[in-house]
């Protein structure tokens, strides 16, 4: 979009990479899409990023699919497509190939070292989203009261999150936020 | 499928795997999980298509990964569609702020659950490399490529050694 070749070409190799990367599923690479997709190409602006990431969690189907979004806001239908089978293809068939290769041999001890390697990695990613998106959303005091709000609500009861979702909905209708 | 998951997922995966359809025993699906989970990627995606080659090889994984990647995503597109067009109505724009602000609280939570068991552990190492690893992208917003490239060697290091010292 801002005249450095073809944008197709631009969003698969952005998101093709990136998903190697996202250890821990999708919510780890938001930090790092918003990196790319605000700060380096400019393609939304802030506002817009916090935008697509609660239509992202509105909306039925894999988290991921924030990049559908993100890449129908850089290039159309054609955008939505390239970005969304640049971030699950190549890792789909990268899981493909090692789940072949370890369903021959036996594979006990690896995943465990591998996860206690992991597990603190993603959390810190997460909690990395939590406060780039926190950033861009929360402009108002009261906003951060809602989210801190829904983080409680969320931790401490079991309900469903569209719940929740819908309540943010119809508080920012009224105009509290 | 593909569309009972808001907000993830997984939860409906694992029912209709295991418990309806019996495709899968509960340890294999924890087993192909936790393989999905320190791949990189959408793990969802990575299980599916995991879970289909198993039946059909590299068609039946593709067919599934169609399969719950299809539907979602025309939606998707219709909403970016329509974001693109009523985005800056005033009341859309309202309402999309109070349910971003839901959105953050609801990762905080899940962030907040996955850290439990590390306190209660009281793994030291571990909420090291979390806070290194949170400071590094989400205060100095350094490329995720570049972090992860030093990241993970020491944490799988630390891990090993840590793991020899045990037994």
């Amino acid at each position: 979009m801002n005249g450095e070749g073809n944008p197709l070409l631009t969003l698969a190799a952005t998101f093709g990479l990136m998903s190697l990367f996202a250890v821990g599923g999708a919510n780890s690479a938001v930090p790092e899409m918003h990196r790319v997709a605000v700060e380096v190409h400019h393609w939304l602006t802030d506002k817009q990023f916090a935008d697509v990431f609660a239509i992202s969690q509105l909306s039925p189907g894999p988290n991921v699919l924030i990049v559908t979004l993100i890449g129908y806001a850089v290039a159309g239908l054609g955008g939505a497509l390239v970005a969304t089978l640049a971030m699950c293809l190549p890792t789909a068939l990268l899981a493909y190939g090692v789940s072949r290769f370890l369903g021959r041999s036996s594979h006990a001890r690896w995943p465990a070292i591998v996860q206690a390697a992991l597990v603190p990695l993603s959390i810190g990613l997460m909690a990395a989203s939590g406060l780039v998106l926190g950033l861009a959303s929360d402009r108002t005091w009261v906003a951060a009261m809602v989210t801190i709000g829904a983080a409680v609500a969320a931790s401490l009861t079991r309900l469903n999150p569209l719940w929740l979702l819908l309540a943010g909905g119809i508080l920012g209708f009224a105009g509290v936020i | 499928m593909s569309l009972a998951g808001f907000g993830g997922v997984l939860v409906f995966a694992r029912r209709a795997i295991v418990e309806q359809h019996r495709w899968m025993t509960a340890e294999e699906f924890n087993e192909t999980f936790a393989l999905c989970h320190f791949l990189p990627g959408p793990n969802i995606v990575n299980l599916t298509m995991v879970f289909g080659s198993r039946f059909r090889g590299i068609a039946g994984g593709l067919a599934a990964f169609a399969g719950l990647l299809g539907p979602p995503t025309i939606i998707m597109t219709v909403l970016a569609t329509l974001y693109a067009r009523f985005g800056d109505v005033d009341a859309l724009r309202r309402i999309l702020a109070g349910v971003s602000c839901v959105a953050v609280g609801l990762l905080l939570s899940v962030v907040f659950r996955m850290m439990m068991p590390l306190v209660r552990k009281r793994d030291a190492v571990g909420l090291v490399f979390l806070l290194a690893v949170f400071v590094a992208i989400g205060v100095a917003r350094l490329p995720l490529a570049t972090v992860l490239l030093v990241a993970v060697p020491i944490s799988l290091a630390v891990a090993i050694v840590m793991r020899r010292r045990a037994t």
